[in-house]
């Protein structure tokens, strides 16, 4: 099981807490299909993906970059179970979905630097740490259920 | 992976002219986040008696390193044969596991998200990452 000291709960709930998910949501999905051009495979049904300005305003992008990050809000609220708490979704990201598990990674790092944008130098290297170590748990959780 | 296009030159170069005065700054946070973040890259420093984020060897191996990138930029049409004595240096000699470069790589990216959020847009982003994974992959080719 994940050991969570009270400094690194205290560091995730804060950042989730004040967290623009309307503006950081989209800003990071789209990086990550700009970034990692071969994350547009999952996306083919989402319009315009052409080049990085029409991904930056693609509407449907922003409203999913949206819908993700709201996923992440159910592993905040059960940091001591997130392997079972996403054991469904891990299912769904497998069966219906066939999203290689690596790419979790690929999305998880370009949150990381969009809220590292965001936060300037108040994102510290011991809130980086906690952040990165919570995005890792739930990337784990997510590839759990692979078969 | 794959090599750096005419673009990606231009937008590497364009970027570094803009930010290189703070390079040094650059270098300093990242390594300072690498011990913090990934511990395991303290290992490669056991020779300091100091390994926090905030000694002075950590910070000016940072600065150390960053002027290996800003080499790197200046070398950007040829990065092997313009590292070829840096790679040689960290495979017989360092002997730092590649892996350790994406690690600190990712945490340049971080900073110069930090320092830059403006400029350090998603195109500046992928172009960046090439060239720092090119310039990975350069250092490491003398490994075997």
């Amino acid at each position: 099981m994940v050991e969570w000291s009270d400094q690194e709960r205290s560091i995730i709930n804060s950042i989730f807490a004040s967290l623009d998910y309307e503006d950081i949501g989209p800003k990071a999905l789209s990086r990550c299909l700009i970034v990692y051009p071969w994350t547009q495979r999952y996306f083919g049904g989402f319009g315009n993906l052409y080049n990085a300005e029409a991904i930056k305003t693609n509407p449907m992008i922003a409203a999913h970059g949206i819908k993700v990050l709201h996923g992440l809000d159910r592993a905040v609220k059960n940091m001591d179970n997130i392997k079972a708490t996403y054991a469904e979704l891990s299912v769904m990201h497998s069966e219906k979905l066939h999203i290689d598990p690596d790419n979790f990674k690929l999305l998880a790092d370009c949150l990381t630097i969009v809220i590292a944008a965001k936060m300037g130098t108040a994102f510290t290297a011991d809130i980086q740490a906690a952040f990165q170590k919570f995005l890792s748990v739930v990337v784990n959780a997510l590839g759990r259920q692979y078969h | 992976m794959t090599s750096l296009t005419a673009k990606d030159k231009a937008v590497v170069k364009d970027f570094w002219g803009r930010i290189s005065a703070k390079g040094e700054d650059v270098g300093r946070d990242a390594l300072s986040r690498m011990v913090v973040v990934y511990p395991q890259t303290k290992t490669y420093f056991a020779h300091w008696k100091d390994v926090s984020p905030n000694s002075p060897n950590v910070r000016k191996h940072g600065v150390t390193v960053m002027n290996g990138v800003a080499d790197a930029v200046g070398k950007i049409d040829d990065l092997k044969g313009g590292l070829l004595s840096l790679s040689e240096l960290h495979a017989f000699t360092l002997r730092v596991d590649p892996a350790n470069f994406k690690i600190l790589s990712h945490c340049i990216l971080v900073v110069m998200s930090i320092m830059f959020p403006n400029d350090f847009t998603p195109e500046v982003h992928v172009a960046f990452d090439k060239f720092l994974a090119s310039l990975a992959l350069a250092l490491a080719e003398k490994y075997r």
